[in-house]
């Protein structure tokens, strides 16, 4: 079956080819700032759309308007041009796209990677991309040979006439860029997909592996300076007075200047700026933020749990109040997940350069908009006055969409009137984060004479990071805040409930979001029920899944695949949970064993199905991957307050997993001709579930607090 | 305050203070910038480099420590990827965002050139001083042993 998709319309045209140009000329001037992610070709460029750049010497260069960081998008998202645009993969160049219009994340709403929507997204705009060119090709060919078009076809870069007639893209693209971008396309039937779908070699990796991929940290720009940043150690505090007089002494110090949030030594390297940094002596007014404490802060939501308004996350069913009263058996529980930072491990920086009203940026963000948005607005300039070019990212987890650093390299670089590259400390890093925000949830379930939920009341309360990243009105429900929260089973009387409070602290996206809060406290809950009940918390599951079929399956192909319902070898315990995310159907099967109240997770078995693939090495790679991040997470990671200051500060109190903590990773992917779902994050929110209800199997004893070791020791 | 060392081969002279870090004369003196800083503390490993042969934090690592000795980067394993550690990385693809990868392949090329044969528990306990955030680990072991055969054989053929 052919598709058929009408998606250009005259005002997309239009978008397509103002940002065309503008993209053109944004990345030509890469070119002479010898950046890596620049469209280099020996012969004159030219622009069919937005993602396509081919030059009359051949080269192809397709663009991915997500930022690479890990993820894969590098690779993935040519992967969807290639496959229409009949290119050889291994032959064409790729670039991150520069900010405009046309590259925004539908999804999200602007050009942000984050949100595993990056193929969800690119799924069929790409394709959809790289077919308008390949037909704007055959159509230029078509008219040099004077030929109908539908007696060409493309293959291999080059359009084939029905005699064996070859011109190539290069030697078509100038006559083709002059044609208007088709309103339909044709797209290829999935099962002729030569590209998409199959294990793919990332294209990143030979950079990757001889220190030549440029990460922001690797930024030079001629005459640049380095800038080090001394921060309120309350966050939001701001400098009351300083003394600079002795940093101003040390070898290499160019200058210090104050900016809204700190004080910044200027140098001609980075080390003689971090210490002279250190000789900085600056008195602080440390803000509302130094009133808050890891206990005021549980404190608070607590209270807010009670008092504060409810917002139905979804629409309730049946009278949950009364099936509670009228219940065999009423089970109840808390759970509470601690603040926690990202640790991405190449700290927070940028390069800015700010000369006559226009502003340069070059370095890592997931943000292109914000971070443009932002320093026009810090600058007192307009949007259009900033170029910006996105480097490789040296981790993201939604840290990177963030522009507080951003702002403060253009701000520096004003302030110097130099280009600066400002460079956070690890100490900095952590303790200057966008925490992922501490949750409380409070659940309640009525089970009936067979043990069966007839009711269920869950309430999470905790803050809501949209209202000041994106302005979410107050009392409004915060989607951000729901995700994974309305659980699959069938329950007949429920009601899901939302209580947002502002703690004051700033807080930010983490890796999966709300899946990671909602998730642990629902797929610990159910396995309390059944605990409750008597059940197995597998065969519990599926009795609730049968209007659920990918649930069901995903559930029962994890189970099966870990040997659930037979001993554990060497006496190690199971755990499961299940959930969907991102429109992906996730099952796992932690296997873990306790000695000395030490947790070692031995094995995890993952089913998903997440609907149609574009690189499945790269699925694979993204779930492995999720559970490392999230485990480190659920096992021991956690930021505490005292006096509003962040307690930890680096890898020796923050500890992350390494290599001899890993368990063996076990994934089957479900072949599927679903929609794409998101495949970055999901795992990362169920890992902490699996591994508690394991803890739970193995000891008797429910943790419900994260992170696990901390509490297990506590219990 | 000339401090002399060959790096990658290449005898250089350094004017930095004696206490700078390693890692920061590489970056920013020597304009080497695969060599990567993650936490200033020894405690990831991104900034791995080798100091006559042995692998060293070099953010730990002053430049007085480095004076007359031999310093190796990642890129001195090879600019053309054909250094078999190289090889076995892209062959498992084993880099997400990619920035401790040279920290890893640094302390990888140490531990091939004192054990031919790593088993799970001496790669464990050679790379665990090396942070992967995406946890590409999985990778990382299997690309190692795949190396390590790969050198294997190469020796009793050159035998």
């Amino acid at each position: 079956m052919m598709t058929t998709i009408s998606k250009t319309t005259a005002m997309n045209r239009r978008i397509f080819l103002k940002s065309s140009s503008a993209v053109t000329g944004g990345l030509m001037i890469g070119v002479t700032l010898g950046l890596p992610l620049n469209i280099q070709a020996a012969g004159t460029l030219y622009t069919p759309n937005a993602w396509v750049h081919i030059a009359d010497d051949n080269t192809v260069t397709l663009l991915s308007a997500r930022s690479e960081m890990g993820q894969g998008v590098y690779t993935s998202m040519p992967m969807l041009i290639a496959e229409e645009l009949q290119v050889d993969l291994r032959k064409v160049k790729v670039a991150i796209a520069p900010p405009g219009k046309v590259y925004t994340n539908a999804l999200l709403g602007a050009q942000i990677t984050g949100g595993s929507t990056s193929v969800r997204d690119g799924w069929e705009k790409l394709r959809i991309a790289g077919a308008q060119v390949r037909m704007m090709l055959i159509s230029a060919a078509a008219a040099r040979w004077n030929v109908d078009a539908s007696t060409l076809r493309a293959e291999n870069a080059m359009v084939i006439g029905a005699n064996g007639k070859r011109a190539t893209y290069g030697s078509l693209a100038e006559a083709a860029s002059k044609l208007p971008v088709p309103e339909k396309v044709v797209l290829k039937d999935p099962k002729d997909f030569t590209i998409i779908g199959k294990p793919t070699k990332r294209l990143d990796t030979p950079a990757k592996v001889n220190g030549t991929a440029e990460f922001g940290i690797d930024v030079k720009l001629p005459g640049m300076v380095y800038a080090s940043l001394e921060q309120c150690p309350v966050i939001g505090g701001k400098v009351k007075s300083f003394d600079a007089g002795k940093a101003k002494t040390m070898p290499g110090v160019i200058d210090v200047v104050q900016i809204p949030d700190g004080v910044a030594v200027v140098a001609d390297s980075y080390w003689h700026a971090y210490k002279a940094r250190q000789a900085l002596s600056v008195q602080w007014d440390e803000g509302a933020v130094a009133a808050i404490s890891n206990a005021s802060m549980l404190d608070g939501i607590r209270k807010a749990a009670d008092a504060g308004k409810a917002i139905p996350i979804i629409v309730p069913k049946g009278d949950t109040a009364a099936a509670m009263k009228n219940a065999a058996k009423v089970v109840k529980a808390e759970y509470v997940s601690p603040l926690l930072a990202h640790a991405t491990l190449e700290p927070q920086n940028f390069t800015a350069d700010f000369k006559n009203g226009k502003c340069l940026l070059i370095g890592p963000t997931q943000f292109q908009q914000g971070a443009e948005g932002g320093v026009a607005a810090a600058l007192g300039i307009k949007p259009e006055d900033i170029t910006l070019k996105t480097t490789f990212l040296g981790g993201g987890f939604g840290r990177r969409l963030e522009v507080d650093f951003i702002i403060q390299a253009a701000q520096i670089s004003k302030a110097v009137g130099k280009p600066v590259k400002l460079l956070w400390s690890r100490e900095d890093d952590t303790t200057h984060d966008f925490y992922r925000p501490m949750a409380l949830h409070q659940l309640s379930a009525a089970l009936g004479a067979d043990g069966k939920p007839v009711a269920l009341d869950f309430k999470i309360t905790s803050q809501s990071i949209t209202q000041r990243a994106f302005g979410l009105p107050k009392d409004t429900l915060d989607p951000f805040m729901a995700e994974a929260g309305v659980m699959p089973y069938d329950i007949p009387n429920t009601k899901y409930d939302l209580v947002i409070l502002d703690s004051g602290l700033r807080v930010g996206y983490w890796r999966s979001v709300s899946h990671a809060l909602n998730a642990f406290a629902n797929e610990s809950f159910i396995d309390e029920m059944a605990a409750e009940a008597g059940k197995d918390p597998y065969a519990y599951r599926m009795s609730l899944l049968e209007k659920q079929p990918r649930f069901a399956n995903v559930l029962k192909l994890a189970a099966d695949r870990a040997g659930w319902g037979t001993p554990a070898p060497g006496g190690r315990s199971r755990g499961i949970a299940l959930m969907e995310g991102y429109d992906t159907y996730m099952a796992q099967v932690a296997e873990i064993s306790v000695k000395d109240k030490q947790i070692t997770v031995h094995r995890v078995t993952v089913v998903a199905d997440l609907g149609r693939m574009v690189n499945p090495d790269t699925v694979q790679a993204q779930i492995q991957s999720s559970i490392v991040f999230g485990l480190s997470a659920a096992l021991n990671n956690q930021i505490t307050l005292d006096k509003g200051r962040v307690q930890q500060s680096n890898f020796g109190d923050y500890p992350v997993l390494r290599m001899h903590e890993v368990p063996v990773i076990d994934i089957t992917l479900v072949p599927s001709t679903e929609k794409p779902g998101g495949i970055g994050e999901p795992a990362t929110a169920l890992i902490a579930p699996a591994v508690a209800n394991a803890l739970f199997a193995a000891t008797g004893k429910r943790v419900r607090n994260l992170p696990l070791h901390e509490n297990l020791a506590k219990a | 305050m000339s401090t002399k060392l060959n790096v990658n081969g290449r005898a250089v002279s350094v004017n930095a203070e004696p206490d700078t870090p390693l890692l920061w004369v590489i970056r920013d003196e020597l304009g080497m910038t695969g060599t990567k800083f993650g936490c200033g503390a020894a405690l990831c490993g991104a900034c791995t480099v080798h100091l006559n042969g042995q692998p060293v934090r070099s953010c730990q690592t002053p430049l007085s420590a480095a004076a007359g000795k031999k310093v190796a980067t990642i890129e001195g394993l090879s600019r053309d990827n054909s250094h078999p550690l190289q090889v076995a990385w892209i062959k498992h693809d084993v880099p997400q965002c990619g920035y401790c990868q040279s920290g890893q392949l640094m302390s990888a090329a140490a531990l091939l050139r004192s054990n031919k044969n790593p088993n799970d528990g001496e790669i464990d306990a050679a790379m665990s001083g090396n942070i992967c955030r995406c946890g590409t680990y999985p990778r990382i072991k299997a690309a190692i042993k795949d190396a390590a055969s790969e050198m294997r054989t190469f020796a009793m053929r050159k035998a």
